[in-house]
This record gives structure tokens, C-alpha cells and sequence, in this order.
């Protein structure tokens, strides 16, 4: 019996263990790129072009250790001898191993009559790794760097920098604004009586799914009519309309459900609708408004599309400077790592400090358009 | 206000003083809104012609911006709450209800109705077309390849992710380390599509064919340690689509795997408990208790990502441009109106996409009354 149920515990640690392997695995994978993203983007230019990321871990790698100049005597259009190994031109140019280990591999054209002896060595113990990327994405200045070929290369950076501080100025109102007027909008729509009232919630409920597509063409003819084009206050709109569908339906399924009493009793006390909102409900509704803003800080954060659109190139935002880094220098990989590391810091950061509150409004919530 | 205009009136008595009194509150009232108004109207200035340090800029802007939402809210309250009672209870509502009706109605109820009318107009509107955008929309070559890669995506994308996050979701519920576990799968939730964009973009990275090249992208790194040769991943159609899907995978199944979890917590643990005493397998529980017990949980992670699918753009934009057969239908309608200039196509795709979203709003609005939440 004892024997029995020492078995099934044995059995079930190795199921244990198994599981948290094939868990590990599946993480491990998910998290693969990001690291190659963030080592990439601390590297300098030249060793991203001549190596892959994985590069900067111990490898053994073959590394150039002496050259054989041959004898003009060799014919090199026949097959050759040297260190013990036999190999036409071709092949030799391709890279032969001796039987010591060794690899020759011809050094240039015919004429050359040299080859390169390489032996694996370990290496990547001391992987350069420095700030210069970020620096350069960041600044905008000058910066000059070594390319590829050893040339001294002068660019000038692509100003995520300046990005950085419009997306700040496009995110934050971006969340705050939509936050407020649906706060007061659900309010009025679970506590105030009013002709309309249903009708008026139906069509709150009918565009949460409503592609923003829909809305492109015309919002933009009326902004070029009034002039709004790459002005903040269009964008606030913009992000405001998009996500007022959903703020509006999540908020009012929580201030709706808010007990009774507490609201008549300041009724009675003779406190006014706005009274009651701003001491009373704005407090009292901090879980589910802070459940939207991470939904909807993340979601303008992130936004590519409208962005694009009512900003252009006045006052570009991370992600549309990103994407134009990727247009313009879509070979600079030392730029656009340290560029798309810089985008996703933020959201990163806000999103691991206030995740539990983001899965409550993910549940809460439906789709958005 | 505590009393309505008329009683104060004739309390003082005076047809002088009454005249005094009122016509001091109509100047109030009118010189608050306006002075509101020409403040946030020369902020408005500020922030679009100033030359001001950015850091400024930034600064003015948030604070103009919050803070001038509060303030329209703040005094048109107080101006409605100067009325008569009687009016004050019936504008009231409107006064809270209204901005976010106003702003639902400007960018979305009425550009509904707006594109549907330039759908059947020109590439600049000014000429009646029939429906000869829709023709285009459901029968030109590169719509037609538009509408099989959405189907791809739909399909492919929708399945990876809602299956991966079950499997995920019903492994790490056995785990002590389940948070850990599911913290990382989530992650990339919160990067942007361009920026994971340039992630995969890296991924499949591919430096050409030559002596002493070094293959840099990962993808191409494994490949070549295996003995393959390397390839331009993203320029290979059709396969190049399953590359950008497997973005969409990795982005999403952290949400079907949050939402998926929360519905496998809420299964009863002595109907597992009871299946296991009955010698039923792991595999026999995963299909016959598990799945049917969530099922509604997975047909809206499905919707929900069914439609995000459909309105997918910046993945594609970002990687391929939609050239070498990876257009999609959301990218289409930004090359038509932005790069070719034509509204009227554009519209009639932006009308195609609401179509395709439908059946989830009369779904929306069934639930709705269902609920009786009014």
C-alpha cells in the first residue's frame, strides 16, 4: 500500500517536472525574440552585420591563426596537397578540414597561392556591448560610427527622442479625456432619467464593434476643412471617439451596479448630480477607470494607423517614427533595435506594474472597433 | 442653485434691484464661458504655431488638454445648475450624456452613414459611381488576393492563437509557477505592432548569398546550422503570409490564454476530481469536461479575435507593404485612399469590413436587451 502510493507520488513529481519543462519551453520561445531584439540593440553596427545575436554567447567559432603562402611550383589548376589534405582550388576555397582540425580556406583568387589556416577557438567571452544605438536613435545629432567595412560613418540619428515626448503628449490626454467624459456619460446613463435614454445606450452599444476604418475618410475631409491636421487636439478626438464605445459600456456596467443607498442618502443630504459624481462616484469607480486607462493608454500607445493618418510627419509618435525608421534604414538594425526597444519600454513597464487591473478590464470588456 | 431666479427677485422687492441682480448673474454667466473659451482658444494657438522648447509643448498640451475637458465640463454644469430647478433636472443629463454622445455620433454613428454615401461616389466624391467601387472591392485581382490572405489570417491566426491558449491556459493551471508562466505569454500584449514588427522582421532577416556572409536573422541562423540554405523569408508568397501570422500568434494567444484561464479556474474541481477517480485520462478530461465547460468563453475569444484579424494593418504595412502577395484588405484601404487618392474605394472597403463585423453587433445589441440592464 505504502509502496503504492510512494509509486503514484514518484509518478506524479516526473509529471510535475514535465510540465514546468514543456511550460518553460513554450515561454522560452515566446520570449526569444525580444531577447534577440534587446541584445542586437546593444551591439555596435559592424559586429550586427557580421554575426548573429546569438554570437555574443561562448561559441567555439574558427578564428585565423596563420597563412601558407605555396610554392610556385604547385599547379594550382590540379589537385593540391597541403597539411595532409588534397583538394582542388574550389574546394579549398570553400573551406577544407585538415585532419588536425584545422580549416584551409584559400585566401582570395588563383593568383593569391595563399590559404588561410583558421582553428575553433572559444569566443564571445567579452562581447562589446554599449549605449551607442539608443544614444543615436534617441538624440538625433550626429553620431559616428564604424561601418561595415571599417569606413568612419557620420549620420544623423532618427529622433526617437522628440517621438518619445509626442507620444506623451498625444497618450496622456488621449487616456484621460475619454476616461472623463464616459465616466460622466455612464453616471448619467445608470442615474439620471432622461427622454432617449435607452435609444441613446443602444447606439453606444452598437459601435463597439465598428471598424475605425469607417471613420477615416470623413473625419479626415472635416479636419482638413478646419484645419486640425497634425494638431494634438485631433488625435485627442480621434483616440476619444474610438474608445468612447467601449469606456462608456464598461463603465456603466460598474457605476450601474453601485449600491443604492449611498447615492439617495447624498440625495437627501442635498447634494447635486455633480456634487455626487465628483466626490462620490469618481471615487468609487477608481478600479474599473483605472481597468480602462491601461486598456486604453496601451491601445493609443501602440496605435499605428490613426496616428499616421491626423498626425503625418508633424509631431510624429513612437510608433510612426519606428515604421518610417523601418522604411528609410531598414538595414540599420543597430537603429531600428535600440528604435523598438525605446517604443515598448513604457507600455512594458505600465503593463507588468498594472497587469491584474488590465486582465480585470480585459474581462470585463468586449471587442473594440 | 439654492433658489430659483424669480423668488429672490421678489424678496428684494424693485423692479431696479431685480434688474441689477439679473442682469449681474446673465454677465457672469456669460463672461465665464467666454473667458473659458478664449483661454483654450489661444492654447489651441500656442500649441500648434508656438516654436516653444517640445518639452514645453508637451507639458502645455496635457495640461490644456485635461485640464480644458474639466473645465467645459466644470461650467457648463454650473450654468445649467444657475437655471430654474425645473430646467436644471430636465438639461442636466444632457449636460453629462452629451459630450460622449456628440463625440460617438461625429466619429463613428455618422461617418457610418457618411462613407456609405462616398462609397458610391468617385476617387475624389464629386460624381456619382453606382456600384462601381463595390465592383472593384469584390471582384478586382487585388482585392480578391486581399480577401484570401484575411481568410488566411482568419483562419490561421484565430485558430493558433485560441488553441495555443488553451493548451497554455489548462498547463499552467497545474503549475505552482502559473503566474510567472502566464506574465510571459502575455508580454507581448503590451508591444506594438510596429515594433513587434521589427522584431520578426530581424527574425527573418535575410543578408543574400555570398562568401563569408554571416546570416544574422534567426530564422536564417537555424536553417543554415541545419544545413539548409538561407532565404528571403518575407518575399516568398505563398508563405510568406504564415510568417506575418505567426506575429499575430505570438501577440495574441497571451489574451485568449488570460481569458481562456479565468473560464478553466471557474470549472468545478470536483467534476474533474470525479473524472479522475473514474480512470478517465488526462487527454479524455482535456476534450470531454474541459472544452465543453468553456465552451461560450471560447466562442468570444474567437469573435474577438475573428475581428481583429479582419482590420489587421500594421503588421503588414510594416513588414511587406503589402507587396509579394501579403496585402490585406485594411491595408488596401489606406494604399487606396492614401496612396492612390481614391475615397470612393476606400469607402466601399471600409463598408465591406463593417459588413464582415455585423452579425457581432446584432450579437452586441441581442445581449443587450437580453439583459434588461435597463
Amino acid at each position: 500500500m505504502a509502496a503504492k502510493a510512494q509509486g503514484f507520488q514518484k509518478q506524479k513529481r516526473t509529471s510535475s517536472i514535465l510540465l514546468n519543462l514543456t511550460l518553460s519551453i513554450i515561454c522560452f520561445i515566446w520570449l526569444l525574440p525580444v531577447i534577440g531584439l534587446l541584445i542586437t540593440s546593444f551591439r555596435n553596427s559592424q559586429d550586427i552585420f557580421t554575426s548573429g545575436w546569438w554570437k555574443v554567447f561562448p561559441h567555439r567559432e574558427y578564428q585565423n591563426t596563420r597563412q601558407i603562402i605555396l610554392d610556385p611550383s604547385v599547379d594550382v589548376n590540379g589537385p593540391m596537397t597541403v597539411e595532409g589534405v588534397t583538394a582542388s582550388f574550389d574546394e579549398f576555397r570553400n573551406g577544407v578540414t585538415a585532419p588536425t582540425g584545422e580549416k584551409l580556406t584559400w585566401y582570395g583568387n588563383k593568383r593569391t597561392r595563399t590559404i588561410d589556416v583558421a582553428e575553433q577557438k572559444w569566443v564571445g567571452f567579452s562581447a562589446a556591448l554599449s549605449l551607442k544605438n539608443y544614444i543615436s536613435v534617441l538624440s538625433g545629432k550626429s553620431v559616428t560610427f564604424t561601418d561595415a567595412s571599417g569606413r568612419e560613418v557620420v549620420t544623423r540619428g532618427p529622433a526617437l527622442g522628440s517621438a518619445f515626448l509626442n507620444s506623451l503628449a498625444v497618450t496622456i490626454p488621449a487616456t484621460i479625456i475619454p476616461i472623463l467624459i464616459a465616466a460622466f456619460a455612464a453616471y448619467g446613463f445608470a442615474w439620471l432619467n432622461f427622454p432617449g435614454r435607452k435609444l441613446l445606450f443602444i447606439l453606444v452599444v452598437a459601435m463597439l464593434v465598428v471598424p475605425l476604418q469607417i471613420a477615416l475618410v470623413p473625419i479626415l475631409q472635416d479636419y482638413t476643412r478646419l484645419n486640425l491636421n497634425g494638431t494634438f487636439l485631433a488625435i485627442w478626438l480621434a483616440h476619444t471617439g474610438f474608445g468612447l464605445p467601449l469606456a462608456v459600456y464598461l463603465l456603466f456596467n460598474y457605476i450601474a451596479l453601485l449600491p443604492r443607498e449611498i447615492l439617495e442618502s447624498a440625495f437627501l443630504d442635498g447634494a447635486s448630480n455633480f456634487t455626487i459624481f465628483t466626490s462620490l462616484i469618481l471615487p468609487l469607480s477608481i478600479p474599473a477607470l483605472a481597468s480602462f486607462a491601461i486598456f486604453q493608454f496601451l491601445w493609443v500607445w501602440n496605435d499605428f494607423l490613426v496616428a499616421l493618418i491626423f498626425l503625418g510627419d508633424k509631431n510624429r509618435v513612437v510608433t510612426s517614427a519606428l515604421a518610417n525608421l523601418v522604411g528609410e534604414r531598414g538595414q540599420d538594425w543597430h537603429l531600428l533595435t535600440a528604435g523598438a526597444f525605446i517604443t515598448m519600454i513604457l507600455p512594458l513597464i505600465v503593463f507588468l506594474a498594472l497587469q491584474r487591473y488590465f486582465v480585470r478590464g480585459m474581462m470585463a470588456g468586449s471587442v473594440k472597433g | 442653485m439654492e433658489n430659483s431666479m424669480g423668488d429672490k427677485s421678489k424678496g428684494n422687492g424693485g423692479v431696479g434691484t431685480w434688474l441689477l441682480t439679473n442682469l449681474g448673474r446673465i454677465l457672469i454667466s456669460l463672461v465665464v464661458p467666454i473667458g473659458l473659451f478664449v483661454i483654450l482658444w489661444q492654447g489651441f494657438m500656442f500649441l500648434r504655431d508656438s516654436n516653444a522648447p517640445q518639452l514645453v509643448l508637451v507639458l502645455v498640451a496635457i495640461v490644456w488638454g485635461v485640464g480644458g475637458v474639466a473645465a467645459l465640463f466644470w461650467v457648463t454644469n454650473w450654468l445649467v445648475e444657475k437655471m430654474p430647478k425645473e430646467w436644471t433636472r430636465r438639461i442636466q443629463p444632457f449636460v453629462f450624456v452629451g459630450p460622449a454622445i456628440a463625440i460617438i455620433a461625429w466619429f463613428l454613428f455618422i461617418p457610418v452613414i457618411r462613407t456609405l454615401i462616398l462609397s458610391f461616389q468617385n476617387d475624389i466624391s464629386n460624381a456619382w459611381v453606382g456600384f462601381a467601387n463595390y465592383i472593384f472591392a469584390f471582384t478586382d485581382r487585388v482585392m480578391l488576393d486581399a480577401f484570401r490572405n484575411n481568410l488566411l489570417w482568419l483562419v490561421f491566426g484565430t485558430f493558433f492563437s485560441v488553441s495555443l491558449g488553451l493548451v497554455i491556459a489548462v498547463l499552467a493551471d497545474r503549475s505552482r509557477y502559473e503566474t510567472v508562466y502566464k506574465v510571459l505569454i502575455f508580454l507581448p500584449m503590451a508591444i506594438s505592432f510596429v515594433g513587434a514588427g521589427v522584431i520578426w522582421k530581424f527574425i527573418y532577416a535575410y543578408q543574400g548569398l555570398g562568401v563569408g556572409i554571416q546570416e544574422i536573422g534567426l530564422l536564417n541562423g537555424i536553417v543554415v546550422a541545419m544545413g539548409g540554405t538561407a532565404q528571403p523569408w518575407l518575399t516568398q508568397a505563398p508563405w510568406n503570409n504564415f510568417l506575418l501570422i505567426i506575429i499575430m500568434v505570438w501577440l495574441q494567444t497571451g489574451f485568449a490564454m488570460v481569458i481562456i484561464s479565468s473560464a478553466v479556474k471557474g470549472i468545478p474541481a470536483e467534476l474533474l476530481e470525479a473524472a479522475r477517480v473514474d480512470g478517465a485520462s488526462e487527454f479524455k478530461i482535456f476534450f470531454s469536461i474541459i472544452i465543453p465547460s468553456i465552451s461560450g468563453t471560447l466562442i468570444t475569444v474567437t469573435t474577438t479575435i475573428v475581428i481583429f484579424s479582419l482590420k489587421l494593418f500594421d503588421v503588414v504595412y510594416v513588414m511587406t507593404g503589402g507587396n509579394f502577395g501579403t496585402n490585406v484588405i485594411a491595408n488596401e484601404f489606406y494604399l487606396q485612399r492614401f496612396t492612390y487618392g481614391n475615397a470612393g474605394r476606400a469607402s466601399a472597403i471600409a463598408i465591406v469590413l463593417l459588413i464582415a463585423t455585423l452579425p457581432v453587433m446584432i450579437y452586441n445589441l441581442r445581449q443587450f436587451n437580453e439583459r434588461r440592464a435597463f
